[in-house]
């Protein structure tokens, strides 16, 4: 009792100290700015703007590299040579199966291009140093965005949409270039959660549900958990940021690096929680850490993507697109309702049929990193299924892991002639070739091809594709990673994963049925023993021992 | 015991003849070491058959993660266990009653083959030195030659997988460990039924258990034994 009573007045003590020093230092220091520059305070700052590259102007002023450095990353460029495959990648080359390629539709699909102008694939992106549209990464007032199909311009004026989807207001670009900071989520979601035309349409865990998530949608951005930002993980250094969908860091045996060091260098889940992330001293977290070496984090840790109520594109099959209503308009459904109540559309005319999921069981696939895109040069075989980004990896290259992808089930256009990928013009409000303006296909496609410089037979056809997306944002708490069992078992996650050995997974192995077969044969030995003995005892008239 | 060394033992002695001028008497044969490390046993093969068959997705009773933390553990521990059982069976010397003799041998299985159907008593009968009936010994040393070392070395190689999946093939390597010990643990079960189903043949299955509870059963005494007991160690002797 004695010592209880002296540990409560240390501790009453120790409290009352902090609360002393807390009050003193709220009382005098006023609120330290985190920046050393207020840039509501820069006279350079201070007029106002007429456009986006004005304000360019303004900010390389001071920032002199910022524009150079920006024009070395892919963000500028859209475009990505592969190291080890020497393919040249990037948006302004690949086709998906989402809206297709970017030749042609420029304008609309440039909209996110982190510049201004930009309206030919065929040529790079403008050369100007204000065409870099610094705002779309560093506004934090909150009110900048870009026109939908502007080639990246803001709306100055409240007329059309946004990159979001959301009605257009005039941007205050006054205020904005006076708001300038770090990169918030706001600023990369943006872009990133509105990909493939809409709200987690593309990646599947990347939506505006990451805006304010739950803790059991992402225990890392969520504000009851760590409440990062995108760049808290996805370092940048000179405007490059770590992490690629093209060229993944699918294992990383280097974990944390040396002790006191962060490695900055990589956006993988070891840089910060190391190689053996599971409580070294208990038999589950050792088995745990057994698993590291052939499982992606991502893969017990992500158990669903499209989480938090807001869903993602499954399915698109553009073959069914074109058709009319009654009254001759394009015709439209919305027959999903995803979780936070909105309505989404199952049809539209002007792009076909849609599914859509949400807490979606990824599809598992080993993955060393490395992806090879069907570009639009190679031959298919449009008998079967096409894959448009192959995963590449195996259990016995020693650098692939079980991964987690998001499986877009497409059907789209392809040059049935020369059996390649086809480009197609489906935006354009004012041209005669746009699909989504004329719902012509073979006008379409043409434009497209010729847009890209591609060779056309003039013959088109429609081929079932599949494109796989790495998950691996929405990481859950640790009490909802997937379960044990939903791997090892008949039929589980893992069905169809070849190379390693899944206890759990068959419980008719050679080894059981071996084993079955002696144990049986030893039970109905006993069997029939029992049964010759109550026989024969019977017909000794019940004569037992002693 | 140097007379073990210059006269054989009396056919009696190995359970082949009644012994013609002994004591039935009912006397401590099963040490408190030995009852503990029979029970221990007892209890952890349940519990190892029954996380096992649940890891093995035969059934789903008990949570995959559960199932692999009590396999692991009491596995090491019956490990632990059988070290110490081990050095106490060579330190006693106990380890004797477990050699494989064919003395004997054919008039136990014609017993258990022919003679317990048409009502005899069994041709053994149990002494002071040798509690195990020929096929009894036979089984035990295979089980404690064979069969046990084979589940428990798979296991071990199973558990340390990680510090040998270097080795070429070596997910098709763990597998096959993984098998043979599924193997041999469906044997080890079939073995425990074998067991338990002996417990009913002869007095009864009460009277079968009893002796590994209390430690003391009726075994027949020659009255030098019977004297040396009732003048040295009467705490062995019940009545």
């Amino acid at each position: 009792m004695g010592g209880y009573g002296l540990r409560a007045v240390a501790l009453a003590l120790g409290l009352g100290l902090v609360w002393a020093f807390g009050a003193a230092a709220q009382g005098q220091a006023p609120q330290l700015s985190q920046s050393t520059t207020d840039h509501s305070k820069l006279k350079e700052l201070q007029k106002d703007f007429a456009s986006g590259p004005e304000v360019t102007a303004a900010c390389l002023s001071c920032h002199t590299e910022a524009a150079t450095q920006v024009k070395h990353s892919i963000h500028w460029k859209w475009e990505f040579e592969n190291p080890s495959t020497g393919q040249i990648l990037g948006k302004s080359h690949v086709v998906n199966s989402f809206c297709g390629t970017v030749a042609s539709n420029e304008a609309r699909c440039t909209s996110c291009h982190t510049g201004y102008g930009w309206t030919d694939m065929s040529a790079p992106p403008p050369s100007e140093a204000t065409a870099v549209d610094c705002l779309v990464c560093h506004d934090t007032s909150g009110q900048y965005t870009k026109l939908d199909s502007a080639a990246g311009h803001p709306p100055l004026e409240a007329k059309g949409k946004t990159i979001t989807g959301a009605d257009a207001w005039a941007v205050d670009l006054k205020k904005a270039a006076q708001s300038v900071g770090a990169p918030g989520r706001e600023n990369c979601g943006s872009c990133h959660f509105y990909g493939g035309g809409g709200d987690n349409v593309k990646h599947g865990d990347l939506s505006s549900a990451l805006f304010h998530p739950g803790l059991d949608v992402d225990v890392h951005m969520s504000a009851e958990g760590e409440n990062f930002t995108c760049s808290t993980c996805h370092h940048s250094d000179r405007h490059i940021f770590a992490g690629s969908r093209y060229d993944v860091h699918a294992m990383d045996p280097e974990g944390t690096g040396k002790p006191g060091q962060i490695r900055q260098d990589v956006a993988t889940c070891e840089s910060c929680h190391g190689t053996a992330p599971h409580k070294a001293l208990s038999v589950t977290g050792m088995k745990l850490n057994d698993h590291v070496d052939r499982i992606a984090c991502q893969t017990c840790h992500i158990p669903s993507f499209a989480r938090g109520g807001v869903a993602t594109k499954t399915g698109w099959d553009w073959s069914t697109a074109g058709r009319m209503d009654a009254d001759g308009k394009p015709a439209h459904e919305e027959n999903y309702v995803q979780g936070d109540g909105k309505a989404l559309h199952t049809y539209l005319a002007t792009k076909g049929d849609f599914e859509w999921g949400e807490n979606v069981v990824p599809h598992y696939a080993w993955f060393n990193g490395q992806v090879e895109y069907t570009l639009t040069d190679k031959v298919i075989d449009p008998t079967q299924v096409v894959e448009i980004n192959r995963i590449e990896g195996s259990p016995d290259d020693g650098r692939s892991r079980i991964w987690p992808f998001k499986r877009m089930e497409g059907r789209q256009a392809y040059d049935a002639g020369l059996n390649h990928l086809a480009y197609a013009n489906v935006w354009g409000p004012t041209t005669d070739t746009a699909y989504w303006t004329n719902f012509d296909w073979a006008k379409a496609i043409e434009a497209g091809m010729a847009a890209a410089g591609k060779d056309y037979s003039g013959q088109y056809g429609f081929v079932d594709t599949h494109m796989y997306w790495p998950i691996t944002h929405m990481v859950a708490p640790a009490s909802d990673a997937v379960d044990c069992r939903e791997c090892h078992a008949p039929q589980g996650r893992m069905a169809g994963i070849t190379g390693v050995y899944l206890p759990g997974s068959n419980p008719t192995s050679p080894g059981a049925l071996i084993g079955i077969a002696f144990f049986l044969a030893m039970a109905s030995g006993v069997l029939l023993h029992t049964v010759l003995r109550i026989i024969t005892r019977g017909g000794k008239g019940g004569k037992t021992h002693d | 015991m140097t007379d073990d060394a210059v006269k054989p033992p009396a056919p009696f002695e190995r359970g082949l003849t009644p012994c013609p001028d002994c004591a039935e008497r009912e006397v401590l044969i099963y040490p408190r070491f030995e009852r503990l490390w029979h029970w221990s046993q007892a209890g952890s093969i349940v519990v190892l058959m029954f996380t096992g068959l649940g890891m093995n997705g035969v059934h789903g009773l008990i949570s995959f993660e559960l199932a692999v933390r009590l396999h692991t553990i009491v596995a090491l521990a019956l490990l632990l266990l059988w070290v110490f059982a081990t050095f106490w069976l060579v330190t006693t010397g106990s380890w004797k009653v477990f050699l494989p003799r064919v003395l004997g041998l054919f008039a136990v299985a014609r017993y258990y083959a022919y003679g317990v159907f048409k009502g005899e008593h069994h041709p053994y009968q149990k002494s002071l030195a040798q509690r195990l009936n020929p096929l009894q010994a036979m089984a035990y040393s295979a089980l404690k030659t064979v069969v046990f070392p084979l589940v428990w070395g798979t296991g071990l190689v199973y558990l340390t997988y990680n510090f040998w999946e270097t080795l070429p093939n070596a997910p098709f390597l763990l597998e096959v460990v993984a098998n043979i010990h599924l193997a041999v643990a469906y044997i080890v079960s079939g073995f425990v039924i074998l067991h338990i189903y002996l417990l009913t043949i002869g007095h009864s299955f009460r009277d079968g258990v009893r002796p590994m509870i209390t430690g003391t059963e009726k075994v027949a005494l020659t009255p030098e034994q019977e004297a040396y007991l009732e003048r040295h160690e009467t705490w062995r002797l019940v009545d």
